[in-house]
């Protein structure tokens, strides 16, 4: 149930007048989500021997607005109960934030995330939130992060300004779950390199702006890397992996030309950390095919580039790597949409597939059909760890 | 024959000093559609809410709920923020735009589940919104450079006696080759429109229902019935809560706001 229910707090209780500036407006929405994963394989190692997983997830959302519309409170919980994988069961809260909003600036405290960048095939320069990795292996879903933001509207841009106290650990797939290399990931023992540990306070300053068909953000970001080191490690007589978080200083790029039915793309990467120093690069185009051969459907068809400079050495999939993807939309009452994507790795030969449909059901469900499959030629890829884990998934989300 | 001459010579100065007379159809369908606009200018900012009923051939109804927050903007388009509460699964969606009367439009798109805010393409004129059967440019703001024009004749509508004009997208990528308006006399309030595709033939009737008059001068629909005559589709638009001159300016419209919409 969306429900929209006027308090009238204080003025009620004291039945006096000027109710306005108290009025308290709360809405509770949220989304329900069950999800059956079927694998075509048994997965290569201990602990892997299925070829189904279920899963449900919760996602409340509660939001307070008061003061005329000048403050908010948004709280989002996030719960998964996963029937493999014990890492994968797991909470969050993925926002509880407060926004107080002045004439030309905001200010925006508590758990909170925050999306940078352009490209869709890899999101190089979203450095603010720890990746909440047990959830999908796109990358996209994401844990809450506390932070102090303050942002200023200007003529020449919009200013954002972070102090980001507190660490969020990547989350790692368990013993039984898949897309994980064939040692486990031990987050008990995780190490950093700054003595503060977890409570290192990182900072951030981003500059956004719109010239015209040109839309570009360049940050600085000062902090703990959201990328672990994964060092081989005996724990107890057990061979594990042990994330090593360092300290770094990070300099990003985002920048897209809309140029007519043409998008063009570009992020830029340079980082600096005590065991690497380097740059990475991904950069694409989108072309859209508008009302194709006179029906409502809309074809887009996008082709992405992924570099670093550390070339095979990396510690990322991305290192060398052509994409191309389709997106088309039906544009009819239940929102059909499919996207399909090719990832090539110029360097190991291997690629990957991913394909995504979604339809709207009725006025509160929404069903989709994702599948990936992985192809590893080359031992040294990272990705011949989760070559056996080639997936069809069906999620039915029901929002209230 | 003096008379005769006369007569003549007044008729050809009737012809060559008269304005109504020396009228081209182009040029008063020029003039109406100035008219329409001048009537319509200086509301500075609004907001709004719209309920579409989206119906398909056999009658089934879904449901889109949306906001609409605009500023008026001297010798430009209008801009505009349009946030989405249903259906469900699209909730907190938002949408910016500022529209310029030639030039393509700057939009942004806010996805709330990953949060990201989206500069897209604004090309997809011809476009459904949100499934229904109104096109995109059914639903941005009426420039007068958009169309060329050509005033037809004169009609009994339900507004009194209407001009019947026809519109001709300058923009290529619009989906129609015309649209024949309705406008009355008296108040120049928009009754029906038709939209002819770009084989030149009927797709859509727009017809405008329950006009109120808002700050004693604008003219707004309570409801607007769009049929598709090709698929026997139809979205109905009921429009509430207009409020004029609620204080917006500029800083209401930019990536922050479009990002906690909602």
């Amino acid at each position: 149930m969306c429900k929209r229910v006027w308090l009238s707090g204080l003025s009620v209780l004291l039945l006096s007048g000027s109710a306005a500036a108290d009025e308290v407006f709360f809405e509770y929405s949220g989304r329900l989500s069950g999800e059956l994963q079927g694998y075509f394989h048994e997965g290569q190692f201990n602990g892997q021997g299925y070829h189904s997983n279920a899963s449900l997830a919760l996602e409340p959302e509660l939001y307070w607005e008061f003061n005329g519309g000048n403050d908010s409170v948004v709280f989002t919980p996030f719960y998964r109960l996963d029937q493999r994988d014990d890492e994968r069961t797991h909470g969050d809260i993925r926002e509880l934030s407060w926004i107080h909003v002045g004439d030309d600036w905001e200010l925006r405290s508590g758990l909170r995330k925050v999306f940078w960048g352009v490209t869709e095939f890899n999101h190089l320069v979203d450095v603010i939130n720890q990746t909440d990795a047990v959830e999908d292996s796109d990358g996209e879903d994401k844990l809450g992060q506390p932070m102090v933001n303050l942002s200023l509207v200007r003529d020449w841009g919009i200013v954002d300004l972070f102090v980001l106290p507190g660490f969020r650990e990547r989350s790692f797939a368990g013993h039984e779950g898949r897309t994980r290399s064939g040692l486990v990931v031990d987050t008990a023992n995780v190490r950093y390199e700054a003595g503060d540990g977890d409570q290192h306070i990182d900072t951030a300053v981003r500059w956004s702006q719109s010239f015209d068909l040109f839309d570009v953000g360049l940050y600085w970001f000062n902090g703990t890397n959201r990328d672990p080191r994964l060092e081989a490690a005996l724990i107890q007589g057990k061979p594990v992996l042990v994330p090593v978080y360092e300290q770094m200083d990070q300099i990003g790029f985002d920048g897209q030309a809309t140029l007519d039915s043409w998008l063009w793309k570009l992020e830029l990467l340079w980082r600096d950390t005590p065991s690497d120093r380097y740059s990475a690069m991904q950069a694409g185009v989108e072309y859209s095919f508008y009302g194709v051969s006179d029906t409502t459907t809309d074809v887009g068809v996008l082709v992405e580039y992924g570099w670093d400079e550390r070339g095979i050495d990396a510690d990322t999939i991305f290192q060398n790597d052509l994409f191309l993807g389709s997106r088309i939309a039906l544009n009819d009452a239940a929102s059909t949409e499919f996207l399909v994507g090719l990832g090539y790795d110029l360097d190991f030969d291997s690629r990957s597939l991913f394909l995504e449909a979604s339809s709207r059901f009725g006025e509160r469900w929404k069903l989709s059909l994702d599948a990936r499959l992985f192809d590893a030629r080359d031992n040294r890829d990272l990705m011949v760890n989760i070559e056996q884990d080639d997936l069809l998934q069906l999620t039915a989300d029901y929002y209230f | 024959m003096n008379l005769t001459k006369s007569f003549y010579l007044l008729l050809s100065l009737t012809i060559f000093s008269g304005p109504v007379l020396a009228q081209t159809p182009e040029e008063r369908g020029l003039e109406i559609a100035r008219e329409v606009k001048q009537r319509d200018f200086g509301w500075a900012d609004m907001q709004a809410e719209m309920l579409m009923v989206l119906r398909n051939k056999q009658g089934e109804e879904s449901v889109r709920e949306i906001r609409i927050k605009s500023l008026e903007q001297e010798g430009d388009g209008d801009k505009s923020l349009t946030i989405f509460d249903k259906p469900l699964d699209v909730k907190g969606t938002a949408f910016l735009s500022f529209s310029h009367p030639l030039e393509a439009d700057d939009q942004w798109l806010y996805l709330p589940a990953l949060k990201r805010v989206k500069r897209i393409s604004s090309r997809n004129k011809s476009g459904p919104f949100m499934g229904s059967e109104f096109a995109y440019e059914d639903l941005s703001s009426f420039e007068i450079e958009k169309y060329s024009y050509k005033y037809i004749r004169d009609e009994s509508c339900e507004g009194g006696t209407c001009f019947v004009v026809e519109q001709y997208p300058v923009d290529k990528d619009s989906g129609y080759t015309r649209r024949v308006a309705w406008i009355d006399q008296d108040q120049y309030r928009v009754w029906k429109v038709e939209f002819y595709d770009r084989k030149n033939s009927l797709l859509k009737t727009l017809n405008f229902k329950g006009y109120q008059q808002y700050l004693d001068k604008y003219w707004r629909a309570d409801l607007q019935q769009m049929i598709n005559h090709q698929t026997g589709k139809s979205t109905d638009l009921k429009w509430s809560g207009y409020q004029f001159r609620v204080g917006l300016n500029d800083s209401d419209f930019n990536k922050n706001t479009l990002k906690r919409a909602r």
